[in-house]
């Protein structure tokens, strides 16, 4: 008797590819034996667009490459001007930065406890976080206009003053108490327990391999956080939260307790912005912005990795070339390795443990 | 069923029509009552699963259409009525057809063996449980039909879980009823019932001497109903809609009625295994005149049944779902080793009853 494999194209239109990923698995009965991520549904041309665009005019889309956490990458486009034209950005920035910057990774990492529960089938969460997300993204409402494309940092500093801290307060007066809810009815929970501990095991050589960074890393035990060596973050007490059990479940739980040190730095930022005084900044004049010619290059820790925007100029007033490096892009790359020999319904954990967003790794 | 025959007869004689015709017509006008208080119970069930649902998650769920979104479900099915039949290419269009109406005739035939209430019985046999477990076993053969004609990989997929999971707990219930027929000294879904009946009301309801039995059940029916944690088969994370991505229009609300219908129900069944079916749990009933006892008798039924289904929506808001493995695991290690047990424990009860 002869077997044969079957094709699955899970995706582009499929409701756990959190976006337009398309998956091209190889089963033999529900076993995997080949993963092929197929990606590029959803490109945009964000690095071919910049060369045609000025600095001013491209800040704005940088919000799109990854719409769960903008701040990220509109800060990292900031960053690269600001090393450029040589400006030291005043505290007062710098704490307004971070709180912002902090509040949107609490942001995308609730949606992801959310999603992640999701594709292990339990509906509820889903809801919870929306509702704490909400909290935050009123907040960015209220400061910024809007609510997930801020467009908020400009070159050397920030569009407005922060004059009102009340939604900020509330959330970080509450978000703890929530994520100790969603621990209790998801951490423990045997089921949960059976779908993720022990499964999608993440070696850290095969990390370093896939050049994996950010959470999926830290819960492999490699203690590697870009904000420890971060200037923006310079002067912020905070833990890099690592775990030893490289699983799905560590994943998890690294986002869970990242999301209490990020509520930690929010705190400490949100005690600073009290008791400073008014803005004062030295914006860059983002008319006729020339980068001097030669190479520049900034990193951020995102919520999914390390962001970096790398930016070649010759002097002109638009980029000869610029080049993003995003999480996401590596994480599903990833797939191809962590996802042969387990079964279909585990690969959907897995895959969703990851915490991938397509639009980063299209860009 | 002799009391409403002889009511159904003498209304005949009165108005001078043939008792031959009363005794041809009389087995139809169950079915009749069955499908039109089903369409009515299933779009109960349906709103109130996203009522639930809705407040399980802190939203207000259906609110619009009607008074407190009431009209929902009837907006819904309305929809559904008037959406077009889409048959793919490459499909079996015979089977595609078929499983449809195949999955629909052994629900409506369960609903029909059900004691509503002592003379709602619209069919009465000896051993109707038998009946009953295998007229809900039935619907996967439809369900594997389904998933075949359609010639889609995730249909295929979910209706192979289908099957295993339903062959793997259909044997833990098996037991369970087998332990409640010792108890019992019955095989009929009334002799069940009545065996349950006790001055003192709950008292004597099978459920204290078989919690075991009454927990195992409860699991299983779950699996049997593919509901959270054990939807598997229809995982729309994993297989977008299992069995039924394919249907649309009036085929897929078949599809779904059935679902809902099946959970009322085994939720009922459960109830009369356990829970006295339609005894009062006070050991008396509220109202004195015959006629409307037997209406009574079918509340606390449905009531018990409604907390059941309610129980039922709580655990779908709660909990995440089971991998494949696992699901058959814990039915061939667990819940067969226990059910086994439950039935001992059953045999030991009955055979101290008798000794005392």
């Amino acid at each position: 008797m002869t077997t044969t494999t079957l094709k699955l194209n899970l995706g582009p239109q499929h409701p756990s590819t959190h976006g337009v990923l398309r998956l091209l698995l190889e089963l033999k009965g529900e076993k995997i034996l080949s993963c092929e991520p197929d990606i590029g549904y959803l490109h945009r041309g964000m690095e071919k667009m910049a060369e045609k665009m000025t600095y001013l005019q491209y800040l704005p889309t940088v919000d799109r490459i990854d719409y769960l956490a903008g701040f990220f990458y509109s800060e990292l486009l900031c960053r690269i001007v600001e090393k450029a034209m040589e400006v030291e950005l005043p505290d007062k920035v710098r704490a307004i930065r971070v709180m912002l910057l902090e509040l949107n990774r609490i942001a995308s990492h609730l949606l992801w406890v959310g999603a992640f529960l999701m594709d292990l089938g339990a509906v509820s969460p889903f809801f919870y976080v929306f509702r704490e997300r909400e909290m935050i993204l009123r907040f960015f409402e209220k400061l910024t206009g809007q609510r997930m494309m801020y467009n908020y940092f400009v070159f050397g500093g920030v569009r407005r003053d922060i004059d009102f801290l009340d939604g900020v307060e509330e959330i970080i007066s509450i978000l703890p108490k929530k994520i100790d809810d969603y621990e209790k009815i998801i951490t423990e929970n045997p089921i949960f327990l059976r779908r993720t501990v022990g499964k999608g095991i993440l070696e850290p050589e095969i990390a370093f391999n896939y050049a994996i960074t950010g959470v999926n890393l830290r819960a492999s035990g490699v203690d590697y956080d870009y904000r420890n060596s971060d200037d923006l973050y310079r002067g912020f007490d905070f833990r890099t939260v690592v775990l030893e059990e490289k699983d799905s479940w560590a994943r998890y739980k690294a986002r869970i307790s990242e999301m209490r040190e990020c509520v930690n730095i929010v705190g400490q930022a949100l005690d600073y912005l009290k008791r400073a005084g008014v803005l004062e900044q030295r914006l860059i004049n983002p008319l006729n912005l020339k980068l001097p010619a030669g190479d520049y290059y900034s990193e951020i820790e995102a919520p999914r990795g390390l962001a970096c925007c790398y930016v070649r100029s010759d002097g002109g007033e638009k980029p000869y070339r610029l080049k993003w490096r995003t999480g996401s892009y590596y994480s599903v790359n990833l797939l191809r390795k962590l996802l042969v020999g387990e079964y279909l319904n585990d690969a959907v954990a897995i895959a969703g443990s990851l915490d991938i967003i397509l639009p980063e790794v299209d860009k | 069923m002799n009391y409403l025959y002889f009511l159904y007869i003498e209304f005949l004689t009165r108005h001078n029509i043939p008792k031959l015709f009363g005794d041809i017509t009389f087995y139809f006008i169950p079915f009749c009552v069955i499908a039109a208080a089903l369409l009515v119970v299933v779009l109960i069930l349906v709103l109130a699963e996203r009522k639930l649902l809705g407040f399980f998650t802190q939203r207000k769920g259906p609110n619009r259409v009607g008074f407190w979104g009431i009209m929902q479900t009837v907006a819904d099915a309305f929809k559904l009525l008037c959406k077009e039949n889409i048959t793919p290419d490459k499909v079996d269009v015979f089977l595609f057809n078929l499983a449809p109406i195949l999955v629909f005739i052994p629900m409506f035939a369960a609903l029909g063996i059900i004691p509503y209430s002592a003379e709602f019985t619209f069919v009465n046999t000896q051993t109707n449980v038998i009946l009953y477990l295998i007229l809900a076993a039935f619907p996967i053969l439809s369900i594997f039909l389904a998933g075949w004609a359609s010639n889609n990989k995730y249909s295929l997929f979910g209706a192979m879980r289908s099957i295993a999971q339903v062959l793997s707990y259909e044997l833990p219930i098996t037991f369970v009823v087998l332990s409640i027929a010792v108890l019992a000294s019955s095989l009929n879904l009334t002799g069940i019932t009545y065996a349950q009946f006790s001055k003192w009301g709950i008292a004597g309801w099978f459920i204290f001497p078989c919690i075991l039995g009454f927990i195992i059940m409860f699991i299983s029916i779950l699996a049997e109903l593919n509901r959270c944690p054990f939807d598997l088969p229809e995982a729309e994370s994993e297989l977008v809609c299992g069995y039924n991505t394919e249907y649309s229009g009036m085929r897929f609300a078949i599809f779904y009625l059935t679902e809902y219908s099946m959970m009322f129900a085994n939720a009922m069944f459960i109830s009369i295994l356990f829970l006295g079916g339609y005894l009062s749990p006070f050991g008396k009933y509220l109202f004195s005149s015959s006629f409307l006892i037997y209406f009574e008798q079918a509340f606390w039924l449905f009531l018990k049944a409604g907390i059941l289904i309610f129980i039922m929506i709580w655990i779908r808001a709660t909990l995440p779902r089971l991998a494949s493995f696992d699901l058959l695991k814990f039915s061939w290690t667990v819940l067969l080793p226990l059910s086994i047990l439950n039935l001992f424990i059953a045999v030991l009860i009955k055979m101290g009853g008798a000794l005392c």
